[in-house]
């Protein structure tokens, strides 16, 4: 399978402050991948560098096997929708749609106007008088309809009520459905993700604290609970991701592709947010080891 | 044409619920052999997950044989349930609830029995974790 | 990308269009008035020796329109650098629009220069046709003033207007580009705009072309006073040369050896003492003017070089911004 993406240690730095470090992903193509991180986690930064609107300062990307925004015709294979889905405001719908058509080669305008009537916009209707909503879709028409081989979207759905959440999603389910183009999508909510995302990439800390499809992630990391132990007592497989201990019990989170043959543990499965939350907190952490310090699980 | 559902608190994976759908409205009768299933567009549509899981659901149906994928037209029921044998499951139900009641006599609570059944069932049907 | 820069830049384009449009009107319902008035009056005043009555009552006509020109002439390219320049990049910085525009299709190279392209000759266009009409409306109280290469009249005529215009743009677009936000980059334009206007008028104009010298008799009629000044009392002659459009550096009466010092107060000139005594006392000094000048011939050169070092100003800010928006545009 081909990438889509490709990083290498790829930093981008601001003064003093590395926004993003040490970022190496690989992107397969066909998934919809789900960037998560909290806020200032260094999710934009690397969109941005993804389409060319920033430049790196260390390491390499590639998008489709050449540089970001390196030409026309590579731009017109990404499609973006920016954080807060920027729209000028005082262009009518319909304005921005011919936008669309002047500046995109393989642009469908029948596609554009059947999903801004399946939407219900008003196509003479300017954009600065759209809800958030309506605007994140009429962003994602304009970014579909020049029919992209990737698309890519900045937290689009962060500052919408869950009913247009819903909406956003469905409209981007399908029109992704029949042509396997592949979808990166940020957020700093993991619960906006899960239902749609079969590529996961957690980014805390302007570090990749993980990155893996999500089948194999949920299939590989277990809740073990039994008595008070020393994770470090564990076999070698077994990656202790987080550690929770009483005077008593001991809970932990670990990642591992054998059976846990062990019975004094109880096994259970881990929540895709769990499991995120877990990644996160050990990102925060300054312990650059598997085995974390012993910790409370908040 | 049947809609589904999904239930995302239940755990249990999005696609083995498609299956369970279409499994259950083969047995009510609702889909018959010859039926469209949903399209992988309109599934997404209506329920924003990844298209990728209905084909997996889609997949694993047509791998049972009750379903077929028809290229450029879509995926149509072949055959429909092998049908609840009632006496087959008239014998487990009785085998149970007689394993159940010696198992209380015995001194094991509700909680036990859950987590013997539990590990019983994983170790029969995961894929080897327990 | 043309296209698309045309529909955003469309609604500036009218107002500019309007208000030319306007001008226009009036400028073509008073000229040709002028220009007959100037023709019977004016130019045949020497057959009826009233020139100067007709002069005065000439260039009084139309004052409030000629101080409407005036303005709009003064006022043009600063408002095209704050209107049109400042806010080309600065407003889709601002907005977080240029997310939307570069990531569709479009390069930053090929957005900036069709929107530089358009937009600044769009400008200069603007600027020229105005210079032009302004100009032509003109030209009968030009012909009568005589001072086109005055600091004043010179930047509102012939084609150094398209220059200001091209250079304010570039001007604007660049402020805008470094600084982000459109209302200060309008301010940091109209400052920094006016400094080189004022500053390159007076201070590298003059140095265009080299002057005339000339060196001659003293020209009684320029003479505008006598007396005495320090050091040491010696004799000083007001000189005020008056030639017809030309523009006088300095002047500067010395002896007939060509020195600055004049020598004491001539008996002719001394208190108590008529104006004929002290002409004759003047002309028995041989007393010799040099003045320093441009002629008025001179004024369509400067123009160019004006023009041409005003442009090429202008397109050295635009490769800054092609350079900057390459390297550093987030």
């Amino acid at each position: 399978m081909t990438a889509v993406l490709e990083t290498a240690g790829l930093g981008k730095r601001y003064g003093r402050h590395w926004a993003l470090r040490d970022c190496t992903v690989t992107i397969p193509a066909g998934k919809i991948v789900g960037l998560v991180g909290p806020n200032g986690a260094g999710k934009t930064t690397l969109l941005q560098l993804a389409v060319g609107l920033l430049a790196p300062s260390a390491g390499t990307i590639k998008v489709l096997g050449g540089r970001p925004a390196a030409d026309q015709a590579q731009l017109s294979r990404v499609g973006f929708v920016a954080q807060d889905t920027p729209v000028y405001p005082r262009l009518t719908v319909t304005k921005h749609l011919r936008m669309g058509a002047y500046l995109n080669p393989g642009w469908d305008g029948a596609l554009a106007a059947q999903r801004i009537e399946q939407f219900g916009l008003d196509p003479g209707q300017r954009a600065g008088s759209l809800s958030g909503g309506q605007r994140a879709q009429l962003a994602l028409t304009i970014a579909i309809a020049k029919r992209p081989d990737v698309l890519i979207l900045d937290e689009p759905v962060a500052s919408l009520d869950p009913l247009a959440r819903r909406e956003f999603l469905q409209g981007l389910m399908e029109a992704v459905a029949w042509n396997q183009t592949t979808v990166v999508l940020s957020s700093h909510l993991i619960a906006d993700l899960e239902r749609v995302c079969d590529y996961l990439i957690v980014l805390a800390a302007s570090h990749v604290q993980l990155t893996d499809v999500v089948d194999d992630l949920l299939a590989s990391h277990h809740r073990l609970t039994g008595a008070r132990r020393d994770p470090r007592t564990l076999p070698a497989d077994q990656e202790v991701i987080e550690a929770s201990h009483t005077d008593t019990q001991t809970t932990l989170l670990v990642r591992t592709r054998e059976p846990i043959l062990d019975p004094a543990w109880i096994v259970k499965p881990v929540s895709l947010e769990d499991m995120v939350l877990a990644y996160l907190r050990r990102g925060r952490q300054p312990n650059p080891t598997g085995r974390p310090e012993l910790g409370v699980l908040s | 044409m049947i809609e589904f559902q999904l239930d995302g608190t239940s755990g249990v994976a999005t696609y083995l619920q498609l299956v369970q759908q279409v499994h259950d409205a083969l047995r009510l009768g609702l889909l018959k052999p010859g039926d469209q299933l949903p399209t992988a567009q309109q599934v997404v549509a209506k329920l924003a997950i990844n298209p990728n899981t209905v084909l997996k659901a889609y997949r694993d149906l047509e791998r049972e044989g009750l379903v077929r994928a028809r290229s450029g037209q879509g995926t149509f029921v072949v055959r429909s349930m092998p049908g609840s044998d009632q006496q087959i499951q008239a014998r487990f139900l009785a085998t149970m609830t007689e394993w159940l009641r010696s198992a209380r006599s015995a001194g094991l609570g509700p909680d036990d029995i859950e987590a013997i059944y539990r590990t019983a069932f994983r170790s029969c049907f995961a894929e080897g974790v327990a | 990308m043309i296209r698309f820069t045309w529909l955003q830049f469309r609604a500036q384009a009218s107002v500019a269009a309007g208000a030319l449009a306007v001008l226009a009107v009036i400028l073509v319902v008073t000229g040709p008035q002028l220009v007959h008035l100037y023709g019977t009056t004016v130019a045949a005043c020497p057959a009826q020796h009233d020139c100067q009555s007709a002069v005065n009552a000439f260039t009084s006509q139309d004052s409030f329109v000629r101080s409407l020109v005036g303005l709009v002439m003064e006022a043009t390219p600063a408002l095209i650098g704050m209107f049109w320049g400042a806010p080309l990049i600065a407003r889709d910085l601002e907005t977080g629009t240029y997310r939307l525009a570069l990531t569709q299709s479009v390069t930053k190279r090929r957005w900036l220069a069709v929107k530089l392209a358009l937009a600044g000759l769009g400008s200069m266009a603007t600027a020229g046709l105005l210079s032009l009409m302004v100009t032509w409306w003109s030209s009968p109280f030009d012909r009568i003033s005589m001072d086109r290469l005055d600091i004043s009249t010179f930047s509102v005529r012939g084609i150094v207007p398209v220059g200001y215009a091209a250079f304010a743009f570039a001007l604007g677009v660049t402020a805008g580009l470094l600084i982000r936000r459109t209302v200060p980059a309008m301010a940091v334009t109209l400052a920094v705009f006016i400094g080189v206007l004022v500053g390159f008028a007076l201070r590298i104009r003059p140095h265009l072309i080299a002057p005339i010298r000339a060196v001659s008799a003293l020209n009684m009629s320029w003479v505008t006073s006598t007396g005495t000044r320090a050091p040491g009392n010696s004799f000083f002659v007001g000189l005020a040369p008056n030639s017809d459009g030309a523009w006088i550096y300095s002047s500067q009466v010395t002896t007939a050896a060509g020195r600055a010092n004049l020598g004491p107060l001539p008996r002719g000139c001394g208190s108590n003492t008529s104006y004929q005594q002290c002409v004759a006392a003047i002309t028995r000094m041989h007393l010799r003017q040099v003045v320093v000048y441009q002629p008025a011939s001179r004024f369509w050169e400067f123009q160019w070089y004006e023009t041409a070092i005003y442009v090429a100003l202008a397109l050295a800010l635009a490769g800054f911004c092609f350079w900057w928006v390459r390297r550093r545009l987030s």
